[in-house]
């Protein structure tokens, strides 16, 4: 995985391993002796974050289906007991809960370091591909998961979403009985939504293996945006990155359990501690605050099958932004005018996140309409126009230039 | 690699060697045409197990008692694991339902298409846009623009015959299955 020459071992156990699986050498590679580029800045902390928090994820999601019960009868009491009387539920569940959150905020700000230094651009497109993936195996996931502990959210957010496969035509019904496996959610869906809970993780860890794969073959971007080109753009891995990925983790768990002990519902809906009724629907249902974006674009479109193509589109777009972006030039910090989009894209989200925690009447639909046709416009007018239209600065020849500048 | 052995040896072969080679390719081709049909049927039975078991497919029934339900009241009975709304409605109700025009309508349908009996409407009480409960049934709920069913989660105004008028909702309240076993006796399914 990496260009670095192959290390010898002295140690004679790990010679005798490594003769017959290389898995020093290929750590070796991949994580100590790693070229890196130098001029990293603390936006890159946010890939190890992800996998940091998956791991957290795993650990407490195994330790909590361990005393959770996957049955409409039991579910939502289950996850009381978990609260009350399992050592230390209260703390695992609070963990897995708000670990969700903070799943989605490192992914999203991973996401959106991204879109400004360009890093989806040739030769990093199937890289980025898996990150668009392992986004809505998440998306599935926490989605599934929201619906276990069996709360009026959970039962209605789920009703609202597996009702979205009704517009397809034709098949649309057929579909949802099929999801439900029966004529509304019931224990069979209960059922299923726990195993494939329990699955996708596993599968985004997979996925998270060959993103980084992808990786260390086209090497990581960087805030300047041009290519490792000499050994002098580079440091090993280890110990520079290790540190400050370490030391990253510090902050992130400060700010994680900030929210775990003090906070612990700050994300959470109160109506969700109200066990399941298929009776009644709660007044006002909202997804999860990480949904809040595409809800609305779904709300905006006033057609249901127009508004699930828009909710999908949404985020089928970010595979094409590879080709959809055809400025040379990777890195915001050399295009002026798309630095400015960046931002006004950015808000764009941010107030359809706001429009889509709000109920749908007076100003809010038209906000939402006027956000949701600008979503696409960033994607589809914005980005193919700029880069023939935008004048760039100068991209410097090399990481080390500017700093070989500065400093005579 | 075939055809490069077959042409560097150039011995005698009983079949020229091109019907030699398509023999070969179309055993390959035939093979694994079979294998990967094999392997799609093979997904099916996992595919079709999610699908509603036979006790769910059951077709359950319920009846329901019309006598205690005075007019202008409204009541809602489980059918299927799904609210089924039953609506002992006004006089007034049935002329502002049977007055629409018709053709207007999103999914044109007559008043009396959609009841066996104009004083009875009995309907599944889903929203058709994303599957929330319309209010309505309960004298404090809103009824929406049109005086039936309003459904909070996304905006949809039913009519007082359950029809759509307004929102994101595509199509009509369904209605189930029904037969009138007596004059106050009825049996959804
Ligand atoms: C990608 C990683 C994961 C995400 C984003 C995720 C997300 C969620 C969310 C949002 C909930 C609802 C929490 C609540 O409101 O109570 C939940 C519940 C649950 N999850 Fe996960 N989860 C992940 C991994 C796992 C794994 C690997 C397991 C292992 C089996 C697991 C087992 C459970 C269980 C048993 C519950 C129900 C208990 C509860 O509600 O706290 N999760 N998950
Ligand atoms: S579910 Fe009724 S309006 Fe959307």
């Amino acid at each position: 995985m990496s260009s670095a020459p192959a290390p010898v071992w002295n140690n004679k156990l790990i010679k005798w391993v490594d003769d017959r699986l290389p898995i020093f050498t290929l750590m070796h590679g991949s994580a100590v002796a790693y070229p890196t580029p130098k001029n990293l800045n603390y936006w890159w902390n946010f890939g190890s974050l992800a996998l940091f928090v998956l791991v957290v994820m795993l650990m407490t999601g195994i330790f909590l289906a361990m005393s959770y019960t996957p049955h409409v009868d039991h579910a939502f009491n289950s996850v009381e007991r978990i609260m009350r009387d399992v050592n230390y539920g209260w703390l695992l569940r609070y963990l897995h809960m708000n670990g969700g959150s903070m799943f989605f905020i490192v992914v999203y700000i991973h996401l959106f370091r991204n879109l400004y230094y360009g890093s989806y651009k040739a030769p990093r497109e199937i890289l980025w591909w898996i990150g668009v993936i392992i986004l809505l195996a998440m998306m599935a996931t926490a989605f599934m998961g929201y619906v276990l502990p069996w709360g009026q959210m959970s039962f209605w957010g789920a009703t609202v979403i597996t009702n979205l496969f009704s517009a397809v035509p034709v098949v649309g019904d057929y579909i949802v009985s099929w999801l439900w496996g029966g004529f509304s959610i019931d224990n069979p869906t209960l059922n299923r939504f726990f195993s494939l809970h329990y699955l996708l993780p596993f599968v985004i860890f997979g996925l998270a293996v060959v993103h980084l794969w992808a990786l260390h073959t086209s090497k990581s971007n960087n805030p300047l945006g041009v290519e490792i080109k000499t050994p002098a753009d580079s440091i090993p891995f280890h110990p520079y990155y290790t540190i400050k990925d370490f030391y990253g983790v510090g902050v992130f768990l400060i700010f994680y359990m900030f929210f775990v002990f003090y906070a612990p519902n700050f994300f959470g809906e109160p109506d969700n501690y109200i066990p399941a009724n298929p009776l009644v629907t709660p007044p006002h249902i909202v997804p999860e605050w990480y949904f809040l974006p595409f809800y609305a674009i779904l709300r905006a479109i006033p057609d249901k099958l127009g508004g699930v193509v828009a909710m999908f589109g949404a985020i089928i777009v970010l595979f094409f932004l590879p080709w959809l972006d055809t400025s040379k030039v990777r890195s915001a910090k050399f295009r002026p005018i798309y630095k400015q989009f960046f931002w006004i894209f950015l808000i764009d989200c941010i107030v359809l996140g706001w429009v889509g925690a709000n109920p749908p009447e007076g100003h809010f639909v038209l906000i939402g309409q006027i956000s949701t046709a600008y979503y696409f416009f960033h994607f589809l007018i914005l980005m193919p126009v700029l880069g023939f239209l935008e004048p760039t600065r100068p991209v410097p020849a090399s990481i080390s230039q500017p700093v070989l500048k500065e400093k005579a | 690699m075939a055809s490069s052995t077959t042409h560097d040896h150039a011995q005698p072969s009983p079949a020229a060697p091109e019907s030699g080679e398509s023999r070969r390719d179309f055993l390959l081709y035939a093979t694994s045409a079979v294998g990967a049909a094999g392997t799609v049927l093979a997904l099916w039975p996992f595919v079709h197990s999610m699908n509603p078991a036979a006790d769910t497919l059951a077709l359950s029934s319920t009846e329901v008692d019309l006598g205690p339900i005075a007019e202008g009241q409204s009541i809602t009975v489980t059918w299927r694991g799904k609210p089924v709304f039953v609506r002992h409605r006004t006089a007034d109700e049935i002329k502002a339902a049977q007055g629409v025009d018709v053709k207007a309508l999103r999914e044109p349908q007559a008043d009396k298409d959609r009841v066996k009996k104009p004083e009875w409407l009995i309907m599944v009480g889903v929203c058709t846009h994303l599957g929330c409960i319309p209010l309505g049934q309960k004298p404090a709920e809103p009824k929406g623009e049109f005086g039936g069913w309003f459904c909070p989660c996304h905006g949809s105004h039913y009519d007082t015959s359950g029809r759509i008028r307004k929102g994101p909702a595509p199509a009509n309240l369904p209605v189930p299955e029904y037969t009138f076993l007596s004059d106050t006796l009825v049996r959804i399914g």
